[in-house]
């Protein structure tokens, strides 16, 4: 910047000058968009012909993408306001049991045992938050114990209503529900039938289905995530809000002194968390049609390493959503990409581990340039 | 100080316990506009209870605080600093991961409608941001530039600054000194200055007489949750105001053996 030696010389000399190289590495987002082209061009590299890229490849690992997607994005707020919450998987289980018990059990119709769960999810994460402010206590502890709870719950009341753990013909009881086709249905499915007629995407060539296009449309699913993302990313990045988000994960205490509410703004956090894992339920138990006890296993921290490789801080005050959502596909075409180049599934956590394990230790470096400590 | 004046705060007989502990055994304390008040003592004097009584974060046990002739009762910081009284605290200052326009707006985003939604007026976050602190001598690379990268004292100026800004009448300085260097302690004591000739009235907590003393109007000792009286500008040594905030004898003793240099 100072080109005049006159501002130079007011300038503090302490403040070293910053090369627009180091100037972009500080951009949370800087891992993320590198690793998404890394693992593109690996992939289109070495899988380009085992189907991964044409029209049915991309919607696998675009679904799988958009799953992690949705949890990352109410993860990521919640870190950068300086909690985790670990009950999230438990929460896809249980949200997902809720939606099938009220609608098949008790034979609710479908919208309404949505907007019930969604409601009682909710409230489940304003808990989970008011314990942490009210107590002090590390939000990892206290979302520990209702990643238990709720997961015990998830397994114990199909169990004893039902006397199984898997509730199905939800599909039914959705037919026609104008609720559950905002979770379960498909966008564009006009333009896919065109491209298919146009020759532009592959087709069906026998069967019953013989013309139709193997894509037949963009999932809710996909909508909702990229719905989230630019939600969460205009949030964080240009409201008043978003700035409470921070200032509540950077400092906690110094955010008080200044008159933001840094309590209301994690229990809001926590119940977006909530929100998104409820979304994450819905869409698929209509995609299956049916809700399961072990559902959502492991997904919270899923959603964690998806933030932390957006380069989101785990100690709070630090990230980005198009990061953590950059994250996510990171997890989805590696995931889906190594099945699809034939190599061992288990392979996927080894890679998982060290993708995280680099992604921290470059977060932590990025942390001591920006904050100058050494 | 200008007597003439009413005084903005009125703090009368504050006595403050902690459970058993008395913390504050009746303070009365007077601050004007546009003085700078130097609230000094040892440490577990009672003097971060006192301010913190002050700015609303602890509820007086008993006694009475007048602001601007009034009776008032906080109820958190957030009302003090809606009243005008602002406080900065030492090391809670800014958040050093955030930019020095994010922290200068903290609380007190500007917004900007579009639609029926409001967002984060950037650009006029940067523009305030820049040219305050061109007012308070300090250089940024950009209001993007992380706080984290500022040196002590412009962190503390940044705060003042901010305070100033948004219209404190009262400016609470918790120690801004202590943990500075000679350089950036002349840079914040410049910055009270600048601060108390807008009419401001400073109060400025510390345990450090030269610093007390190159900039104080008035001299408030605190020694074990009491006050030991408030000194005007010129009536008070160096000496006798470092033998109040000791408590005197011992220090004497001590400071023969030092040869005057404590």
């Amino acid at each position: 910047m100072s080109e005049t030696p006159t501002v130079a010389v007011t300038d503090d000399e302490r403040v070293k000058e910053m090369s627009a190289f180091r100037k972009a590495l500080i951009r949370p987002e800087l891992g993320g968009i590198c690793g998404t082209i890394i693992v593109f061009t690996l992939f289109l590299l070495f899988a380009h012909d085992s189907g991964m890229f044409n029209s049915q490849g991309i919607m696998n690992w675009s679904v799988v993408s958009a799953q992690f997607m949705i949890i990352a994005v109410g993860a990521c707020l919640l870190m950068i306001a300086g909690e985790f919450d670990l009950s999230v998987g438990s929460m896809i289980g249980f949200a997902g049991m809720m939606i099938a018990i009220f609608s098949v059990t008790l034979g609710w119709p479908v919208w309404m045992a949505i907007l019930v769960t969604f409601a009682l999810c909710i409230a489940i994460g304003a808990l989970n938050g008011y314990i942490v402010v009210r107590t002090g206590l590390p939000s990892f502890i206290v979302t520990l114990a209702l990643l238990f709870i709720l997961r015990g719950f998830t397994i114990y009341l199909p169990q004893t209503i039902e006397r199984k753990t898997i509730i199905g013909g939800v599909a039914d009881a959705a037919q026609g529900d104008w609720l559950a086709a905002l979770f379960g249905g498909k966008v564009l499915t006009g333009l896919f039938s065109w491209l298919g007629e146009a020759g532009l995407i592959e087709t069906f060539e026998r069967g019953t289905r013989a013309g139709q296009p193997v894509v037949d449309g963009i999932p809710m699913l996909i909508v909702w995530a990229l719905g989230l993302v630019v939600f969460g990313h205009v949030l964080l990045t240009r409201t008043r809000f978003g700035n409470w988000i921070y200032a509540s994960g950077g400092d906690a205490q110094a955010a008080r002194y200044v008159g933001v509410p840094v309590n209301r703004v994690k229990i809001l956090m926590f119940m977006f968390t909530a929100f998104c894992a409820t979304v994450f339920a819905t869409c698929q138990v209509m995609e299956f049609g049916s809700a399961g006890a072990d559902r959502g296993l492991l997904k919270e921290f899923e959603a964690i390493i998806a933030v932390v490789i957006g380069g989101a801080l785990l100690t709070g005050g630090y990230g980005s959503v198009i990061g953590a959502a950059l994250g996510a596909l990171i997890f989805g075409v590696v995931q889906q990409g190594l099945f699809f180049a034939g190599v061992e599934s288990s392979l996927f956590r080894v890679f998982l581990g060290i993708i995280l394990l680099f992604a921290v230790v470059l977060n932590t470096y990025i942390r001591r340039m920006i904050t100058g400590e050494r | 100080m200008n007597p003439e004046h009413a005084p903005l705060i009125e703090m009368k007989n504050i006595e403050k316990h902690f459970g058993s502990v008395i913390a504050l055994a009746g303070v009365s304390v007077e601050i004007y506009p546009g003085e700078c008040h130097c609230l000094l003592g040892d440490n577990g004097a009672g003097k971060s209870t006192f301010i913190k009584t002050m700015s609303g974060v602890h509820r007086p046990t008993s006694g009475e605080i007048l602001f601007e002739g009034r009776p008032m009762r906080f109820d958190d910081p957030r009302d003090a600093i809606e009243a005008g009284i602002a406080t900065v605290y030492q090391d809670l200052a800014m958040i050093p991961l955030m930019s020095v326009s994010r922290n200068f707006f903290m609380g007190n985003e500007p917004l900007k409608k579009v639609g029926p939604l409001k967002f984060f007026d950037h650009a006029l976050a940067a523009e305030v941001t820049m040219s305050e602190m061109r007012k308070m001598g300090i250089n940024l690379r950009g209001p993007d530039q992380a706080v984290g990268t500022l040196s002590g004292g412009e962190r503390q100026t940044v705060a003042i600054a901010r305070a100033v800004h948004f219209g404190a009448k009262v400016l609470i300085l918790d120690e801004p000194t202590s943990a500075l260097g000679v350089r950036q302690t002349a840079n914040v004591l410049a910055t009270i200055d600048k601060v108390r000739k807008q009419g401001i009235a400073v109060v400025f907590i510390t345990h450090n007489v030269r610093h007390a003393l190159a900039v104080g109007d008035r001299f408030t000792v605190l020694n074990r949750g009491k006050t030991l009286g408030t000194a005007q500008r010129g009536q008070i040594t160096p000496d006798e105001l470092q033998d109040l905030m000791a408590g005197g004898q011992e220090l004497v003793a001590l400071e023969d053996s030092l040869g005057g240099t404590v």
